[in-house]
């Protein structure tokens, strides 16, 4: 790295990459906690259950990819899905049979599984 | 994603639109630009009163002017506090709103916690995008070491390792001496019981804390660091390794990074996982390939480090909080936080919470909002007894103290600490004579062996408390327990010493009656002790089903079908499987 512009060039790339996908095919953006508590909970065959459904659906414009703790580890594993111009929806103690059936209910027939999401978690009074 | 929405409603559009004018100017003075997002409204009512709206809390504030909007963007959008006495309706819309889905992420402040959760930490070049190795690049082409130091000292940052003293002060003895060599070390050891903070980041954000180590690194002089992970950490090992690689990969790590002169690398030292590894002098001792032994300061790492050079150790979230502080400024970091603890603080949550896991708040937050409004609450309807902050060093928060707000010197006031941030919730049915036990059976294990009082001290406190636990304790043990408390923490040589009584001094000084209960009425009001517990059946109650006599692992449990059941109290082991077993709740626990 020599210089704070070639710094610059990086990040303006990788922006425009994402805003290219996001508005030539809608991209959809699916990511799975991969910290220890998600990897503890059992987020490995979550995320293989995605591949394999966005694969063999060929769905070519959803990026599966791992990320951090978001920090609800009781709840772990964790599945966000961001889509275009919608709010990020997050689902909580997500299986590979729900992992399935997140690809088909919501991404590709655009309906968010309330029962999965994080909306669940319970409150308790003082 | 937006984290706050901010609505200007009125009637006169011009107005509004200068409004929003300048309520976006105070978002980006307080650099929120990226969490906040400014919308102007007409008011649905007609009337022509202007007013602001916060979302997704919901809360409308009157009476809006240039001073009154900077009130509300940097006590409430960035500090979380809502402005009282503006609000519209002061009397529903407090910080006791209903929780909605969301509220576990938006009654936070994420600042440390940014990235994690966002981006692919195993990719630079996510991190680049977020700004990443911005920071690192303004210091190497706009400013000089001493700014950096200057910078960091004026925005107040403390440690966050445990102790909590000033980091810029820390940089600045390092940065004044002549000495040719000196180092920069990353204290991932993180052995507190119960606390995950720095293994959620580094596993999360991996390149914020390369990123500030080379930053220290330039800030004193130093061109090589460490990072001393546990073992136990192996995936936090991995992607800190990859990100490294990828670091020099790219030139930010290696030689003349930023065409600046400035060389830098890291090295990744793995620790074997004891306690007093974390104390710094035995961490520095460790890296050195010595046996992990704490010893006496002064010398000060800052002076004698590693190898006997100059050498700066910081926590792995303190060194996280680092590239906001040069990118965003130390005033406005500074702004956020209380007057002597800046910033945001970390916390795992563990324990009797319903929402157990990371959170993230700004200094000052009461412990009743992380519990009840982040937290979740506490589970199965019991409730909050305390909680222990600290860890082994640490102490407990009662009840009356639920809304302090958190800051290093609060805590340390009310005779707990900070610590590094592990923060264990305890309901009802813990005993608090029973937590402080488990801490020095921690203590006693972890004791380095080096000093008396450490060594022999903590295992006769852990004694004369197991004979209090087991019900043979008087009422001449509990002084003895204090004077030996007290005595140890004078004269212990490390940090691990001198607070290893903390846990019994403070629970001495808030749940005393429980103490005196296990010694004079032979019993544990929590019903966690077991030598002071029993399991009986009530006779009127039992209708022989014989579900506990199958389950009890100890076959102390007697009867015939369809007759009342009898429990031997010599055979029974306490485990309580018969009065989960219990459909008729005939079982009860004494
Ligand atoms: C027994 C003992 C254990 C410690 N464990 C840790 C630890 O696990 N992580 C840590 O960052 N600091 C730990 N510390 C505090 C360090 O000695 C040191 O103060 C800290 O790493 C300095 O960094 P900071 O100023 O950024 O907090 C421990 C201290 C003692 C006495
Ligand atoms: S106080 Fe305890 S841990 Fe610290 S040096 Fe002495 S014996 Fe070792
Ligand atoms: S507490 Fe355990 S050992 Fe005792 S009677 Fe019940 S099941 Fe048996």
């Amino acid at each position: 790295m020599k210089s704070l512009a070639e710094l610059n060039a990086i990040k303006e790339k990788v922006l425009k990459e994402k805003t290219e996908a996001a508005t030539k095919s809608g991209e959809i953006k699916v990511l799975v906690g991969m910290a220890t508590c998600g990897i503890m909970a059992g987020a490995m065959p979550v995320m293989t259950a995605l591949m394999q459904e966005v694969e063999k659906r060929q769905l070519k414009n959803v990026a599966v990819s791992q990320t951090g703790c978001i920090g609800l580890c009781n709840y772990e594993p964790i599945v966000e899905v961001l889509m275009p111009d919608m709010p990020k929806v997050t689902y909580i103690k997500v299986t590979p049979e729900k992992a399935v059936k997140i690809i088909n209910d919501h991404i590709v027939n655009g309906k968010v599984i309330k029962e999965y999401t994080v909306d669940n978690i319970h409150w308790n009074k003082e | 994603m937006f984290r706050s929405h901010v609505l200007v409603c009125g009637s006169d559009g011009a107005v509004l639109k200068n409004l929003v004018d300048n309520m976006n100017e105070l978002v980006e003075k307080y650099r929120l630009k990226n969490d906040v997002k400014v919308l102007m409204t007409y008011s649905l009512t007609g009337d022509d009163k202007i007013s602001l709206i916060v979302y997704p809390e919901g809360t409308q504030y009157f009476n809006i002017n240039l001073e009154s909007m900077e009130r509300i963007v940097k006590d409430h959008l960035l500090n979380g506090k809502i402005v009282k006495d503006l609000l519209a309706h002061p009397e529903e819309k407090t910080e006791e709103e209903i929780a909605s889905e969301t509220e576990f992420i938006n009654r936070q402040f994420r600042m440390v916690l940014k990235n994690c959760g966002n981006i692919d930490p195993e990719s630079i070049d996510e991190y680049i995008a977020q700004d990443g190795y911005q920071a690192l690049g303004k210091v190497l082409t706009q400013m000089t070491p001493e700014q950096v130091v200057a910078e960091v000292k004026a925005s107040g940052l403390r440690g966050r390792g445990g102790g909590g003293f000033p980091t810029g002060l820390k940089w600045e003895f390092a940065c004044k001496s002549k000495n040719p060599v000196k180092y920069i070390c990353c204290n991932a050891d993180e052995g507190d019981p119960g606390a995950f903070m720095d293994r959620s980041i580094l596993e999360g954000d991996p390149h914020s804390v390369i990123e500030a180590m080379a930053i220290a690194g330039y800030a004193i002089g130093a061109n090589k660091g460490y990072i001393y992970v546990r073992a136990e950490y192996p995936l936090a090992v991995k992607r800190l390794d990859k990100a490294i690689a990828q670091a020099r990969e790219y030139g930010l790590l290696g030689k003349n990074i930023f065409d600046s002169g400035f060389d830098f690398d890291l090295e990744i030292r793995l620790g074997a996982g004891a306690f007093v590894c974390g104390e710094e002098t035995a961490l520095l001792t460790s890296i050195e390939g010595k046996r992990g032994e704490p010893h006496p300061k002064p010398p000060f790492p800052a002076v004698k480090g590693l190898f006997g050079q100059p050498t700066v150790l910081n926590n792995v979230e303190t060194f996280a909080n680092i590239p906001q502080i040069i990118l965003k400024g130390a005033e406005w970091f500074s702004s956020i936080g209380t007057e002597k603890s800046k910033g945001t603080k970390v916390f795992a949550l563990g324990g009797k919470i319903e929402h157990v896991g990371l959170v993230e708040v700004p200094m000052g937050t009461t412990l009743r909002k992380v519990i009840y409004k982040i937290g979740g609450g506490i589970p199965n309807g019991k409730k909050f007894k305390a909680a222990q902050t600290g860890g082994p060093s640490g102490g407990c928060i009662p009840p009356q103290h639920l809304d302090i707000p958190i800051d290093y010197d609060n805590l340390v006031g009310i005779g707990s600490m900070m610590g590094s941030g592990g923060l264990i919730v305890m309901d009802e049915d813990n005993c608090m004579v029973d937590m402080a036990k488990f801490f020095l059976e921690f203590t006693v294990d972890e004791s380095c062996g080096m000093c008396t009082p450490c060594r022999v001290g903590n295992k006769r406190l852990y004694e004369l408390i197991t004979k209090i636990t087991d019900g043979r304790g008087t009422m001449e043990d509990l002084d003895k327990l204090e004077e030996l408390c007290y005595y140890i923490k004078d004269n212990s040589l490390c940090g691990l010493g001198q607070s290893a009584p903390n846990p019994v001094l403070s629970t001495l000084k808030y749940f005393r009656d429980e103490y005196i209960a296990h010694i004079k009425d032979k019993t544990c009001p929590a019903g966690a002790c077991k030598a002071l517990i029993n399991y009986e059946i009530i006779p009127e109650k039992c209708i022989g089903c014989t579900l506990c006599k199958a389950a009890c692992p100890a076959e102390a449990i007697s009867g015939d079908p369809l007759k009342t059941h009898k429990i031997d109290k010599d055979k029974c082991i306490k485990c309580g499987t018969c009065m989960a077993k219990c459909k008729q709740n005939a079982i009860i626990k004494k």
